[in-house]
Formats: C-alpha cells, structure tokens, sequence
C-alpha cells in the first residue's frame, strides 16, 4: 500500500488578468468598473448579427508587453479562435479567445521560496474576452432564475497559463503573488483581486516522488486571493492524496473551491465542458508581429519587481526582507526611493515606512499610496528633525500620527505643540536633580549595582518632560550625578 | 438512399452542446440536413489543393486595430428591448443547472 508522503503536488496555474484598456477587446464600450447593470454594451460585445469586431491595439500591446516581461517567444504570427460553449454569461453562445496560435509561448519567472530561487516555465500567454456575469436568485441550490449584466462581457482579458512546474502550494500562492507584482509594475492590470480584474485557477494532480509522468488532473476555480490560491491546493493535494492511497482513481473534472467551507466541490464533468469546437476567428485577420514592434515595446519596460529589489539590497544595504516588501508595489518602492533621495539613511527610511507608514494606510497599491497624507518630502524632512536633535525618537511617532491625520508638516506640528527636544544641559539638569531627589530607593539600588534603575530615571526624567527630553543627554546627566558604578 | 455520415448519436452530442432540445422527429431531420451540408462540403474536397497554403482568411490581410478609443453604448434600454425577459436593468435567465 503505497502512503501520502510518497506522493508530491504538480501544480500549475491559469491567471486571468483584465487589461487596463479604456474600451473593450473588439468595441468602443467602456471598461469602467462599477457602472449600472448592462449601461456598457453595444451590438458587437452583445453578438449581434451581422457585426464587426476589430482588435483593440493597446490591449495587443499590453499581452506583448507581459509576454517580453516573463520571456516569452512572442509568436510572429498569431490569430483569435472562437471557443464555443452555451451559456447565459455569453451571449453569442462563443468567446473570441487564442488556442492554436497564441500570441506567445515559453517563457519563465522567477520565484524565491524558503531562501531558493527557482524558475516556473510560463506556457503561453493569450488574448481573450471576458464573458458577463451572472447573479443568482437566492442561493445558487434554490434559484430560479439568474440575473445577467453584461457590462463585463468584451473586457480584454490575458490568459497566463504556467507549465506545470509548481510543486507545493506555498509555491503557488509565490508564483500568483510575483505575476500579480508584474502585471502591476508593467500598468496592463489593477491586481484587483475583489472586484475580478485578477483571477486563478489551478490545475493540481499528484504523482510518485521522483516519477517524471504526469497523474490525471483536477481544475479548481474560483480562487480570488493568494490564501484561496494556497489553501485551494494543498485542499486538492490532500484530497487526490487519500483517494489514491485508499485505492481510488481520479477524475479529470473541474471543482469549485468553496472558502468559506474550505474545500472543494465537484462542477461538472469535462467530458463536455472541454468539447469547444475552436475555430479561426473568421471576422478577425491575424495579427503579425514585426521585430520591430516587439523590440520597441521591450525598451518601455520598467524595472520589475525582482529586479529592484536585488537593487534594493544592493544599492541601499537593505535586508532581503525590507526589500521584497518595499518592492511588492511600484507605488510604494517609488515612495521609498523618493523619500531616500531627501533623507539618505536607507534602513531608517525603510523602518518608518513599513511599520508607520504601512500600519495607516489601506494598502500598498498605486490608489492607497497616492492618497497618503504624508508625502515622501514630509517623512524625510520629520526624519531629519529627529536627526539633528529637535525632537526625539517617541514624539516623532506621535508627530507622525499628527501629521498622517491633518496632511500638515512636520516643524508646523512641532513648532505649534512645543515639541521641540529639551536638550539644553542646563534646563535638563535641573530635572535631573528633581528626579534623583524624589527617587533614593533608585538612587540605592544603582549603589547596590542594580544597572536597571538607570533605566527607571532615565524614564521619570522623560516623564518630567512630556518626552522631550533628549534621552542621551539625560543618560549623560544622571551618569555624571550617580556615584561611580562599584 | 445511402447511410447519412453522421449518425443519430452525433447528432445528439452537438444538441446537446447547444443545448436544444430536439423531438425525436427532429433529430432526424437534422441528422438529414447535416447530411446534405457534409455531402455538399465532399464536392470541394475533390479539388486538387495540393499546391495551396492552407488559410483560415479569404483575403491575404494582417494587423486590423482600432485605437483604444471610447465610443457611445447603446442605452440600457434598448439593450434590454432585445432581452427575452428582464428584471430591473438586469436581463432574466432560467437557472443553469449543471450537468
Ligand atoms: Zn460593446
């Protein structure tokens, strides 16, 4: 009997990006999230008889775009198919979509897990059209009906389908997490995992260790977050994991995950879901794709999320860690190197910038960043303040929530509340001598050789001030009064 | 007459792909209309084509785009004019039931 351990997970996973074009694939209808139910359509995203549709430039251009960043042979010569299938969310009862000619193939991306660097070949990225959604009535067991908007139906949609290189779900959720930092590096796609623009399915099958064939394998749907993408996953491994060891085979199908309950439900049998009957598009000429086109586009590429963040480490001496979380957005990195410039001391602005600045904001995304209170200039300028003495350490955090809440600068907040640091020898001295007059059990304990009650002053001085004592100073104050260290 | 090429059951399958449901007179008829469309589709294969490329386009045409430029929809209502049923701005469906 052969036991679980002695299976692994070969995975690979199918990412939907919507692109971020203004208009559909094939029409002049908006893309726009969030409209009124079935306001952006027109004959052609509705199928109309006897219309045209004509392929949208910068959505080609955003999938070559995409296809040079992981790599990939951008084909010279490509052509849409129509995908047939029935149902209400489509209603030409096909989608335009690639399948023999996709407009690239054989590329690759690099993901690092556990302090390993491994590469997970991509094998194809295509074009296609986004279908409409559908609402239930009720619960989808009781409804009689569904509702249709067909506001999304025409949407670009890039399909990147890896090979099946993934051998954990951690890896997966990796893999998801890197391409969606791309897509948004490159502006082709939001990320938006919440309203759709970002989808993942995940084809899992498990096989002996060390075997080179592939088992039968199972798509699971549905996934719309990096924890759906992992838990997901490992729930397929899992599950072909028990079937086989207990003597079952499994069934090529299609399952939904369902994330509230955590697992996953058989949908229907791929027997007939998988017979499309693809065929040329035949209201579209293919596309060719000159050299030319293709190498113009490859000098507008950004720098991409791995790339600056080995340059982070690099170029600024930040830990790996920093790094990676510094660069998952280019929002945020562009924060940071901005704030850099006016405040060169790397480490320290990274620290303020993950723990104070993430700890506000509502995300790290191009919208949360951009609506930060705190420009780059005024976290460098209260940096700078803490530097040259005028305020300490613990009001600059204070100064810091100030600021993030009125949108004012630094020395207007500090000037108005009369936070500037006590660091004059005199003026502190005097509380000093307070201090150490009020407290003689320290004062004793310090004699006795009780370091700690260093500490315990240093804390009743900070008090004295409302925290605006310079707390070197004070250290330097209190060692100069206590009795020499025994 | 000769046996039609394609067969009862075939006939079923792409029914059911699209999803129709057909009497079973019906499905006879189509079995017989495909028939004559497959018969008429043999006539070309007796062309010699050995020499042409294959294509999937009459015309030797490549790279049409348009510019990504919004243009008017059509409004609401009269999308849903065309709608078999609707409710609200929504159109109304049967529920799908899976297979
Ligand atoms: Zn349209």
């Amino acid at each position: 009997m052969s036991r679980a351990a002695d299976y692994e997970d070969v995975i690979g996973l199918e990412v939907h990006a919507q692109l971020l074009t203004r208009s559909k694939m094939f029409c002049g209808c908006p893309t726009t999230f969030g409209g009124a139910p079935n306001s952006q359509t027109c004959p052609i995203c509705q199928g109309m008889p006897g219309v045209l549709p004509v392929i949208n430039r910068r959505a080609v251009e955003f999938a070559m775009r995409t296809a040079l960043a992981l790599h990939c042979t951008i084909n010279s010569g490509c052509r849409f198919a129509r995908k047939h299938y029935y149902y209400p969310d489509m209603p030409k009862n096909y989608q335009i979509s690639q399948y023999e000619e996709p407009l690239a193939v054989e590329g690759w991306l690099e993901i690092e897990v556990g302090g390993q660097v491994k590469r997970i070949g991509i094998q194809r990225v295509h074009l296609e059209e986004d279908v409409g959604k559908l609402v239930h009535e009720g619960t989808l067991e009781t409804a009689r009906a569904s509702l249709v908007d067909f506001n999304r139906s025409g949407v670009p949609l890039m399909e990147i389908v890896s090979k099946p290189d993934i051998r954990s779900p951690e890896e997966a959720a990796v893999y998801f997490k890197a391409l969606r930092a791309i897509l948004i590096y490159l502006g082709v796609c939001d990320g938006n995992m919440e309203e759709g623009s970002l989808r993942c399915d995940t084809n899992v099958s498990i096989r002996p260790r060390g075997s080179s064939e592939l088992g039968t394998k199972v798509e699971v749907k549905n996934l719309n977050s990096f924890k759906n993408v992992q838990q997901a996953t490992a729930y397929e491994g899992e599950r072909q994991r028990m079937a086989i060891t207990s003597g079952q085979t499994i069934v090529q199908e299609t399952r939904l995950w369902e994330a509230d309950r955590s697992y996953t439900l058989s949908m229907r049998s791929k027997e007939y879901a998988h017979d499309y009957r693809y065929f040329p598009e035949p209201d579209l000429v293919p596309l060719k794709v000159e050299q030319r086109w293709a190498d113009q586009l490859r000098t507008t590429l950004p720098e991409l999320p791995v790339e600056r963040q080995r340059r982070f480490v690099s170029q600024y001496g930040l830990p790996a860690y920093d790094a990676d979380l510094l660069t998952q957005s280019r929002a945020l990195a562009d924060y940071y190197e901005a704030a850099v410039r006016e405040y060169p001391k790397p480490k320290v602005v990274s620290n303020w910038v993950m723990s104070e600045l993430l700890r506000e904001l509502l995300g790290d995304d191009e919208a949360a960043i951009s609506k930060s209170p705190i420009p780059p200039r005024n976290l460098a300028r209260l940096l700078a303040l803490i530097e040259d003495g005028t305020i300490s350490g613990k009001i600059a955090k204070d100064v810091f929530e100030k600021m993030y809440r009125s949108g004012e600068d630094a020395e207007t907040i500090v000037r108005r509340e009369g936070l500037v640091q006590v660091a004059d020898a005199g003026a502190l001295g005097a509380v000093v001598g307070q201090v150490l007059a009020s407290n003689p059990g320290a004062v004793e304990d310090w004699k006795k050789g009780k370091k700690q009650s260093l500490g315990f002053l240093v804390g009743q001085v900070m008090k004295a001030t409302q925290g605006k004592a310079n707390p070197a100073l004070v250290n330097q104050l209190l060692l100069e009064r206590l009795p020499k260290e025994p | 007459m000769a046996e039609p090429k394609i067969t009862l059951a075939e006939v079923e399958h792409v029914a059911r792909l699209a999803r129709l449901d057909l009497s079973e007179p019906e499905k006879k008829r189509m079995r017989f209309q495909l028939d004559a469309i497959l018969t008429y589709i043999d006539k070309l294969r007796r062309l010699d084509t050995d020499d042409v490329e294959p294509t999937s386009h009459a015309i030797p045409m490549v790279n049409v785009m348009r510019e990504d430029e919004v243009r008017p929809c059509l409004p609401t209502e009269e999308m849903l004019a065309n709608a078999p049923e609707r409710e609200g701005d929504f159109v109304r469906v049967p529920r799908i039931i899976e297979e």
